[in-house]
């Protein structure tokens, strides 16, 4: 079946590491853009509008363009048009984290349109000044909102970076690839063990962070 | 920018879209369906099915397209299951947007009110009477975003299929970068093949959101 080769010197091992290499790309994109996408939904809910006919177009862009089509614009793109040599790591979370800032954003922005203006009266009829409505009231209700959504977002974040291969990035399939060529004399079968181990690894990454992500999101349900 | 080398390209790209779109609605009409079959069979927990749905739905959900694609394209043929690439496509793409489209009308059909079921059956409609024209019309109305955002993502996704060397945009936009190193205008046409294709679908799925939305009842 061709799970053999996993098991022959440090294969397995490597295939681990171009799972980390994914991981890690995954992770810094999803902490830049947990940190702009609060800044920017927190100025898309001052309803200026200047900012959201900007947050607009910038919304729709990442709603319809294939997150592919914005790397091979950053990869090849920047290089010929701008004259910039970007790495593929670079690009990647360049792009992954212009996705991710438009999804974290409109969460927030989501988050802080579903409180109801009953809390800031009732805080402020309490006799709470601004601040301390936002640190006493508004924010600990967002967070518990926010929490689920952001981690559901890693686990997407996680599946997405699966396409850097297609930039030459070498993580999990393209590892598994040179697996697979390295091997084609002695294990004609083994592209089945191996991407059938792939898959089941993106799995074992996604699956507890999905969980975790659903029991929050009930646990806090009002 | 070269408007000589751009209509030199465009019969390659005009078949590449269409391929594309052809493999994306295929694919799309297949999520459908087995979206709507699971999200029943979970509904009405149909003993062993529903089990089985469940299993699918996270297996599918927390794996990429793309991984799920390379072990159908190239790890199935070794143990005897050879499938066309455009094949593969299609069946990728359903499998992978049924799960979600599962989730979608699932959601949809269990938001509908207790209360209205109640009051269905207190007015001595039989339990077909009841999901045919009481449940079914809400939960449609109450699924319609989510429906319309996956069917979004699904046509996204679709550029990934150049990864098991179908040809379409994306596929053929690397291609002729290869050859002839014409990267703005070919990123330029990439760019406008998938704003033609994507942003009607964006348009009417706002307008089709806000149509349906005034059917609900009790808010």
């Amino acid at each position: 079946m061709g799970f053999e080769v996993l098991l022959k010197g440090n294969n397995f091992i490597r295939l681990l590491g171009g799972l980390g290499v994914a991981l890690y790309i995954s992770l810094i994109s999803v902490a830049i853009s947990i940190v702009f996408g609060i800044i920017l939904g927190a100025l898309m809910s001052l309803k200026n509008p200047v900012i959201n006919a900007f947050s607009r177009v910038y919304l729709e862009i990442v709603r319809i363009m294939p997150q592919m089509v914005l790397l091979f614009i950053v990869y090849f793109g920047a290089t010929k048009v701008l004259g910039i040599n970007l790495s593929a790591e670079v690009s990647a979370v360049i792009v992954f984290s212009f996705w991710g800032i438009a999804e974290m954003s409109d969460l927030v922005r989501g988050a802080l349109s579903g409180i109801d203006r009953i809390q800031y009266e009732s805080s402020m009829a309490l006799g709470m000044n601004t601040m301390q409505t936002y640190i006493h009231v508004i924010i600990p209700q967002i967070i518990r909102r926010l929490i689920p959504l952001s981690i559901n977002l890693i686990t997407r974040m996680i599946k997405t970076t699966s396409l850097v291969m297609m930039i030459g990035i070498v993580e999990v399939l393209k590892v598994g690839q040179q697996i697979i060529e390295a091997n084609r004399k002695s294990s004609p079968n083994a592209a089945f063990g191996v991407f059938a181990t792939i898959f089941l690894l993106y799995f074992l990454a996604c699956y507890p962070i999905s969980v975790l992500s659903k029991y929050l999101e009930k646990k806090w349900e009002n | 920018m070269n408007f000589e080398i751009i209509k030199e390209y465009m019969p390659l790209y005009i078949k590449a879209f269409m391929l594309t779109i052809r493999i994306g609605w295929m694919g799309i009409a297949l999520s459908f369906v087995i979206g709507v079959i699971s999200a029943f069979i979970m509904h009405f927990k149909i003993p062993i099915a529903s089990k089985a749905v469940k299993v699918y739905i996270e297996i599918f959900r927390n794996t990429p397209l793309l991984v799920q694609l390379f072990f159908v394209y190239f790890g199935l043929p070794k143990i005897g299951i050879r499938i066309s690439a455009e094949a593969c496509g299609v069946i990728g793409l359903g499998l992978l947007g049924g799960s979600y489209m599962a989730e979608s009308i699932r959601s949809g059909l269990g938001a509908v009110k207790v209360s209205q079921t109640e009051g269905a059956l207190a007015l001595g409609m039989t339990k077909g009477q009841l999901f045919r024209s009481v449940i079914l019309p809400q939960a449609f109305t109450l699924s319609v975003p989510a429906v319309i955002a996956n069917v979004i993502f699904l046509l996204k996704e679709t550029s990934v299929f150049s990864a098991i060397s179908l040809m379409d945009l994306m596929f053929t936009a690397k291609d002729l970068i290869g050859l002839y190193y014409n990267t703005t205008e070919c990123l330029f046409m990439l760019v406008f093949f998938y704003i033609i294709m994507l942003l009607p679908v964006s348009v009417i799925g706002s307008i089709i959101e806000k149509k349906t939305g005034f059917k609900m009842f009790g808010e």
